[in-house]
């Protein structure tokens, strides 16, 4: 460990050839299929010049649609990385009748047109719908506030924590789970002392993916959200508004600094994980 | 801490892992679990620790029924095959584990349960690796911290399953004799599960010789060994010959010739014959032996396997002859047993020579 970290070295030899053909598609690839078309959105905002740029994005309209899409993507991504990681837990542990409908249920919001998706919860939980006539009395508003953004976001990015987090958790062996109990840890310690953190680099990934598809999501929420500016508008809406009235520049201004915001989160999320690996040591 | 296991009875759906089992285990003894695969020998230690239950029967500690009893309420150490350590600790914590989860009072000031760690580390002579995590141990250390691990709690029973079954034999038998030490050190009632006869002689104070979820047999090493009480028991420990023979007046008859043994108080008709191949004496005329040819022969260390093939070719027998024994293929050989074993077809008692 010690001599591997203190010489750095650019490629490791290794048993399997192909390193150089292996990095050379995958720039390639990248490149054409993510990096250039990104850029061109670096090169529009470039455009505009730093002042512009800055005047853009400090628009309060658009601080505030971005206020709204970061924010309630954390919210669901922490909400799904807690109850995906429940269901996860019920699928692989559990066998009850229905199992496997349930499993298959849970990639539906993958499939489902996300349009689709929004009119039904907008559907729902409208005032007059079947839960939102429920939540009314209580003077909880779901459909056209931001809680209704959050609803749609965390029917989203379901999947992608159950997902990741169940194959890591089919894999826990049985004997440390007994182990811990042996050594007199209770359900409850083993389950946080030792299921969870061997979970930990599954739950971030999950989170990770979870939250940059709600930043992205777009079609569910806008029929949930009221999309009222200032209050309930998502920035995807706000570029989409701009592109409407022509203004390029606005809208590139918008992604520009979507992107970058994105970029830094899921690398944060990436430097976790790395840490927590050589911590643990998994993986090389 | 006495453990004896009652009349215990585990199925699973309906299969018997284990059929009427008891046990008893005395304080600060070290036993073995001896028998061929899927013979229930990690049921045993399983329902012994709790973490499975039987369908019938009881477990006591001590005097204290303890079957109802879950398995943190056991206090027992378990060593795990493939060790099972928690992987996100380091081995300190992987040691100190046990005293961190307990409730209240029970639960030693963190500096105290650092220093058991340190002290349990240098017992199983893993000082100064403390700080790394368990992938960065070898096989060997794994196990060792492995077993620091289970005797942190002060357990009343220490049970380990195939201890060293994934290590290699140097390893092995270092970590045998090491085992034998710190047993003798500690004091801790252990019970630890084999395959290795080999291990099971050499380490155990009794061995448990166990076959189809049955026990055969319990006894020292040299009981297994020189009063197997059973065929099963003689063919497995150590090696061993047999041949279907026949009882009629007091003589052991190997089809029409008689095998010059004498047995007594046994009543006619078929039995096997037991004895092992190293203890046997060559003889030159036959009258009263057991003889044939030679149908195969090779080089064992510093002695020779012949396979005899006796009865018209029927059956075949192992003996071993000196090295520089005459014998080619094909040549013929008398021989009898100086010790054996005869084990009647009909339920009665077995027989054996002196
Ligand atoms: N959880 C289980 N479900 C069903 N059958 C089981 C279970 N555990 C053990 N068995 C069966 O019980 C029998 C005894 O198993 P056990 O694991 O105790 O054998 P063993 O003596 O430890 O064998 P080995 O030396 O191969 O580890 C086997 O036939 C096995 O198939
Ligand atoms: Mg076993």
């Amino acid at each position: 460990m010690s001599n591997a970290s203190t010489v750095w070295r650019f490629r490791q030899p290794s048993v399997l050839p192909g390193f150089g053909l292996a990095l050379g598609f995958t720039i390639a690839y990248l490149s054409l299929i993510v990096l250039i078309p990104l850029s061109g959105v670096g090169v529009r905002a470039a455009a505009l010049g730093w002042d512009g740029f800055w005047a853009m994005v400090t628009d309060e309209r658009t601080v505030k649609a971005l206020q709204v899409s970061f924010g309630t993507s954390l919210i669901a991504a922490f909400v799904n990385v807690v109850f995906g990681t429940l269901v996860a837990w019920v699928l692989v542990r559990y066998r009850f009748p229905g199992r496997r409908l349930i499993d298959a249920a849970v990639d539906l919001p993958f499939a489902l047109p996300t349009a689709v998706a929004g009119i039904a919860l907008a559907a729902i939980y409208a005032p007059n719908g079947w839960i939102g006539s429920l939540l009314a009395p209580l003077g909880i508003k779901v459909a056209f506030t931001p809680v209704g953004i959050v609803v749609a976001l965390i029917f989203v990015g379901l999947p992608f924590v159950v997902r990741t987090v169940q194959p890591v958790m089919e894999e826990i062996d049985r004997d440390v789970e007994e182990a811990a109990a042996t050594l007199g840890a209770n359900r409850f310690q083993t389950i946080t002392r030792i299921i969870l953190p061997s979970l930990t680099p599954a739950i971030l990934t999950g989170f990770g993916l979870a939250f940059a598809r709600a930043v992205g999501e777009y079609g569910s929420v806008i029929f949930i959200a009221g999309n009222i500016p200032y209050v309930s508008e998502i920035a995807p809406l706000l570029i989409v508004i701009r592109l409407e009235e022509f203004d390029y520049a606005g809208a590139t201004a918008i992604a520009a600094i979507m992107l970058v915001i994105s970029f830094f989160m899921l690398f944060a999320i990436n430097l976790v994980q790395a840490w927590n690996r050589r911590r643990y040591g998994y993986g090389s | 801490m006495d453990v004896s296991i009652r009349n215990v009875r585990k199925e699973f759906d309906r299969f018997p892992a284990l059929r009427n089992v008891s046990l008893d285990i005395h304080s600060g003894e070290l036993i073995a679990l001896l028998g061929p695969s899927g013979s229930g020998k990690t049921t045993l230690l399983r329902l012994i620790a709790g973490l499975e239950t039987p369908t019938e029967g009881s477990i006591f500690f001590g005097a204290e029924d303890a079957s109802m009893k879950s398995v943190q309420e056991r206090n027992v150490g378990f060593v795990f095959q493939q060790y099972a350590l928690f992987r996100h600790m380091t081995v300190a914590e992987n040691i100190g584990f046990g005293l961190k989860v307990r409730k209240g009072n029970a639960r030693p000031p963190k500096e105290e349960i650092r220093k058991r760690a340190l002290e349990l580390l240098d017992l199983v002579q893993l000082s100064g690796l403390e700080n790394r995590y368990p992938n960065q141990l070898s096989g060997g250390q794994r196990q060792r911290v492995a077993l620091a691990r289970a005797m942190a709690i002060e357990p009343r029973v220490l049970l380990l399953d195939e201890p060293f079954g994934a290590l290699d034999a140097q390893v092995r038998r270092e970590l045998r004799r090491w085992l034998r030490e710190i047993h003798d050190a500690t004091g801790h009632t252990t019970v630890f599960v084999t395959h290795d006869q080999e291990e099971a002689l050499e380490l155990a104070d009794r061995v448990v010789v166990m076959s189809q979820g049955r026990i055969e047999q319990v006894g020292t090493a040299d009981d297994a060994y020189d009063r197997p009480n059973s065929p099963f028991v003689y063919g497995f420990i150590g090696d061993s010959s047999e041949l279907p023979v026949r009882v009629e007046g007091g003589q052991v008859w190997l089809a029409d010739r008689t095998v010059g043994l004498s047995v007594e108080n046994v009543p006619d008709g078929n039995a096997s014959l037991y004895f092992r191949p190293h203890d046997i004496t060559l003889l030159d005329g036959c009258g009263g032996c057991i003889a044939g040819t030679v149908a195969a022969s090779r080089r064992v260390a510093g002695t020779r396997r012949v396979e005899l093939e006796v009865g018209g070719a029927q059956y075949r027998v192992e003996i071993e002859l000196p090295v520089d024994h005459p014998a080619k293929e094909q040549s013929r050989i008398a021989f009898r047993p100086n010790r054996w074993k005869l084990f009647p077809e009909q339920q009665g008692a077995s027989v054996q020579s002196g």
